[in-house]
């Protein structure tokens, strides 16, 4: 029939993958102590599942490794074996290895068969050389004789049916073997009386001619073993011309309708007893399905491109006017409602996509227990908010930089035990991870309790390598900033762990990609704690519209501190050039986006412009701009997929009348603007253009 | 094209959509500056007339704008100022065409402005000419080639190498 | 076409046995364990039932014991899908009323040869 299997493969690499996960986390709780009797028999589970589908998918290796892991864990859930560390450190190796084999065996990739050999056989060794028990494969090497055909005698016992066995179906698998011939032996049928239809009162004499082994007929016979009397006999050559005299075919003869009216009543009780159960308890445990992502992002495109035409659409009718009021006033109720259809829909659609932050976490408590005693460090790992969500792509992307910091920590921050407890502090440090949301963001720390950031050594790496000017005063935060410059690195050695420090600048770069931000604080002794801020997602933005000359731009509402009209006496002028607004106690500096981006202004002078203030990474500037006009929820588009990356811009968008505009970056237009100084105020002679 | 000669060229087009050799390339024709230039007819997606543009800021000149197509954001270019040619007015009538261009690493999609579309031919490999190497500018390694048909000549341009977007950015510095 | 119910706690074991039955004709509900399964075949009439016997909150055996304390489910052929083709288990098995075992790994030709043994 020829049913291709390797359709299934993907869903078994998940489950698979899946399953090792929850048997890592589980593996670690017990070897923590905190765990209860219940995990042994979930570790089972999930090895007995990967054992059995490799199996059945043909990937006999893994199935052979897992079937090891198997026999140990099923004699540690019979309380045959006792659950120690080195076992527990062995399985956890173990599922390692079949992580290592599945991959292998999705990814086309190489195995690394020295280890899975190594590893096979320390669990052999655990074993104590137990005999391993091979799965019985179905066909036993018996024996091979052959003879012209066989004798079989068949009598079930009466209450064979009850097993849900079907004699005349097996009689049809006979058939298929060789050249079969059924006699029915009836004599056992009592009277009307007496007679139960539950049970079989029939035995049968059948003859089985051609090349068919007694094993196969022993197998077909399987399931009914001890509910009857079977025997069979070798036909020689002679003896088949007797059988042949004494012919009755199978299937047409009253035994058989006997057999199947056997069976009626009980069909018909089946179908009596269903009708009354219609649709009553519903399953109380939550169900879930698997979804291609594709599908997930193509829905979410959609509902984008559903906001975008809603708000054309609400544009509209909000323009109409020469229009039957009455008429009027229904197309306006209805688009409002469709506003609120879109909307709810929208929020209903992100949220598929948005994750707990666990599944990121969920790599760390291994990450910790492998390194800190790969460092001969103790250190505990604290996790909290792990149920915060986010989107999945952001949560994809922000997992190497948090493995990036929470490696520095164990590295650089945490103390050896001897130097903590020379410093009076406990022995075990603390790594901590927490995540929560707060205004449109999720807040991700990671923060330790070991030595703090060196300040005065950063300050002197940096000026040695001419990051900063010799005498050039640091405020201490910036001092801590400077670990993001690319090159920095104040390990004493290059560590196998986390590499050539070259990580900071990534971290940050990477983040900042995502639209967020990271800062860092430090105590000396005391500790670190890096924040890293993430918009919950990337694709909607809420923001505000404004304009420049006859330009319209979207400024994230996030980055927005606040927006004010100038107070020209407010404007101070440093060195001719930059222009500075005091701000309550802070002093801002302006910049001129007509400037930034070469638009005509409508007005150039400060009074009829609006000073919008937004802030990134801690640093502020105040834009000058024509007019705020609405706020509104905007879909993101990009201007890398078909143009390139352009500075001060963080995308596009598509506003409800169907033009373009452009979406603001605050990072981009900091930068810009420390570089231009011309971005001040004009000077006359340009005024006069 | 004497109305003799258009019918030939409509038979021959027929023809050869009918049993394309493989020797044969469909080519897009169009007009700027009264010289005929020629593309790769399986890059161009779609030629539509002339929408209200979104500037961006900070890039070369000949990059127009953007331009909301169907959801997607598209940039338009225009073909006279990236050769350098005086810009002409846009009007009803200016056409842009949308191509397809192909990156080492991505596909993209871009709109050139030019000055009216003109036919569709099939040349077959045989009748193309390099160009002599005594040109060169950047914008010559747009050019591949030169063809003869129906004794005009028309310039076969390379629309990756037209419109890549590092050259894009690379110009873009040198500009501003 | 008889319709059969499909138990297993493996989401890919589940769909490969439903695929392949329902490429043969047959009508297939699925269930993840024991519980879900009893639940369908209050609600369902199947001519057949297969199921795994390692599952979480009810394993196989126990659902054949408690599927043959049914009347609709009396004679109703009561598959095991089973690693172990030890003799204990199969004892076990049949004791609780299991009509036979496919043993696993096995491919989708196996399966729709040995069903039909029990199912028409």
């Amino acid at each position: 029939m020829g049913i291709d299997i390797t359709q299934f493969h993907q869903i078994f690499f998940e489950e698979s993958f899946e399953g090792l996960e929850a048997m890592e986390s589980a593996l670690l709780d017990l070897s923590r102590g905190s765990g209860n009797s219940e995990l042994i028999h979930e570790i089972f589970r999930a090895a007995h599942s990967i054992k059995g589908g490799s199996g059945t998918f043909g990937f006999s290796a893994v199935s052979e490794f897992t079937h090891v892991m198997e026999t140990l864990l099923d004699e540690m859930r019979e309380g045959q074996r006792e659950i120690n560390e080195s076992a527990l450190n062995l399985l956890l190796e173990s599922v390692d290895v079949v992580r290592g084999m599945l991959e292998a065996a999705r990814d086309g990739g190489v195995l690394e068969a020295d280890r899975v050999a190594a590893t096979q056989s320390r669990l052999e060794a655990m074993l104590n050389g137990d005999d391993i028990v091979v799965q019985a494969s179905s066909s036993m090497a018996g024996q091979q004789d052959i003879h012209k055909g066989w004798q079989i005698d068949f009598k079930p016992y009466p209450e064979l049916m009850k097993t849900g066995n079907d004699p005349v179906l097996m009689f049809h698998e006979l058939a298929e073997m060789g050249e079969l011939k059924v006699v029915v032996d009836t004599s056992g049928i009592p009277s009307a009386a007496h007679f139960d239809p539950e049970e079989c009162y029939l035995s049968w004499k059948l003859s089985l001619m051609g090349d068919v082994t007694e094993e196969q007929i022993n197998e077909i016979f399987e399931w009914v073993d001890g509910d009857c009397d079977l025997t069979i006999n070798p036909i020689a050559v002679e003896d088949s011309d007797q059988i042949a005299a004494a012919q009755v075919e199978t299937g047409s003869h009253e035994s058989c309708a006997v057999a199947q009216a056997e069976r009626q009543p009980a069909t018909d009780r089946q179908a009596d007893e269903a009708a009354p159960n219609q649709g009553e308890r519903r399953a109380v445990a939550e169900s879930s399905i698997r979804v291609n992502i594709t599908k997930i992002d193509e829905l979410i495109n959609m509902v984008g491109e559903l906001v975008i035409t809603q708000s054309m659409l609400g544009q509209v009718g909000s323009e109409l006017e020469n229009v039957d009021s009455s008429k009027l006033e229904k197309l306006r109720n209805g688009l409002v409602q469709l506003e609120r259809n879109t909307r709810e829909l929208q929020e209903s659609v992100m949220r598929i996509r948005m994750f707990p932050i666990s599944y990121s976490f969920n790599r760390f408590p291994r990450m910790v227990h492998d390194l800190s005693s790969q460092l001969g460090k103790k250190v505990e790992l604290k996790i909290s908010g792990e149920a915060t969500e986010l989107d999945k792509t952001v949560m994809e992307k922000i997992s190497d930089p948090l493995v990036h910091l929470v490696r520095n920590a164990l590295d650089h921050g945490i103390e050896t035990p001897d130097a903590r407890v020379a410093k009076g502090k406990p022995e075990t440090g603390v790594v901590h991870l927490n995540a929560y949301h707060k205004g449109g963001n999720i807040i991700i720390e990671v923060s330790d309790d070991g030595g703090g950031l060196p300040a005065d050594r950063i300050l002197a790496k940096a000026r040695q390598r001419a990051l900063i000017a010799d005498d050039e005063p640091l405020t201490r935060e910036k001092t801590l900033d400077l670990i993001f410059e690319p090159g920095f690195t104040t390990a004493e050695e290059l560590s196998d762990v986390s590499g050539r420090g070259v990580g900071m600048d990534v971290v940050r770069r990477n983040i900042r990609d995502l639209g967020g931000s990271i800062e860092v604080t430090s105590e000396q002794d005391k500790g670190s704690k890096f924040t890293v801020r993430l918009p919950l997602t990337l694709a909607i933005l809420d923001g505000q519209l404004l304009s420049v000359g006859s330009e319209t731009f979207i400024m994230p509402l996030i980055s927005i501190v606040e927006s004010l009209q100038l107070d020209c006496d407010l404007i101070n002028t440093v060195a001719g050039q930059a222009e500075m607004y005091r701000l309550r106690d802070d002093y801002v500096p302006v910049v001129r986006l007509c400037k930034l981006f070469g638009i005509k202004p409508k007005s150039m002078s400060l009074q009829d412009g609006l000073l919008v203030v937004v802030e990134q990474d801690g640093m502020r500037i105040g834009l000058l701009v024509d007019e705020l006009l609405g706020q509104q929820q905007v879909v993101i588009k990009s201007l890398e997929t078909n143009f390139r990356r352009v500075e001060g811009l963080s995308g596009a968008t598509i506003l409800g009348d169907g033009t373009v505009a452009l979406i603001l970056d605050v990072g981009g237009l900091i930068a810009m603007s420390g570089r231009d100084p011309a971005s001040g105020p004009p000077h006359k002679k340009e005024q006069a253009a | 094209m004497s109305a003799v000669k258009a019918e030939q060229q409509e038979i021959d087009n027929a023809a050869t959509l009918i049993g394309m050799s493989n020797n044969d390339d469909q080519y897009l024709t169009f007009i700027l500056d009264n010289e005929e230039y020629g593309i790769d007819i399986l890059r161009v997606q779609e030629i539509k007339g002339w929408d209200k543009v979104t500037r961006i800021p900070n890039t070369p000149e000949f990059v127009q704008g953007v331009i909301n197509l169907r959801g997607s954001i598209v940039p338009i270019i225009d073909l006279r100022q990236r050769f350098n040619i005086e810009k002409l007015e846009y009007g009803p009538t200016t056409v842009v065409i949308v191509l397809r261009v192909q990156d080492e690493d991505s596909d993209c999609i871009m709109g050139v402005v030019v000055d009216a579309v003109s036919d569709v031919y099939n040349i077959a490999k045989e009748q193309l000419r390099e160009i002599p190497p005594s040109f060169s500018s950047s914008i010559m390694e747009s050019v591949r080639c030169i063809a003869t048909v129906n004794e005009k000549m028309v310039i076969l341009l390379d629309v990756d190498h037209l419109l890549n977007a590092d050259e894009l950015t690379a110009l873009g510095s040198i500009d501003t | 076409m008889a319709t059969i119910l499909a138990v297993d706690d493996s989401n890919s074991m589940r769909q490969m046995v439903s695929f392949t039955l329902k490429q043969a004709g047959y009508e297939v509900m699925e269930a993840a364990d024991g519980v879900e399964a009893l639940e369908l075949a209050k609600n369902n009439v199947f001519g057949l039932v297969i199921s795994d016997v390692n599952m979480p909150r009810m394993d196989g055996i126990t659902l054949i014991k408690q599927l043959r304390s049914m009347a609709s489910y009396k004679f109703t052929p009561l598959l095991m899908l089973t690693t172990e083709a030890g003799p204990e288990k199969k004892r076990e098995g049949k004791e609780a009323g299991a009509t036979g075992w496919i043993v696993k790994p096995f491919n989708p030709d196996q399966l729709l040869a040995t069903i039909k043994r029990v199912l028409a």
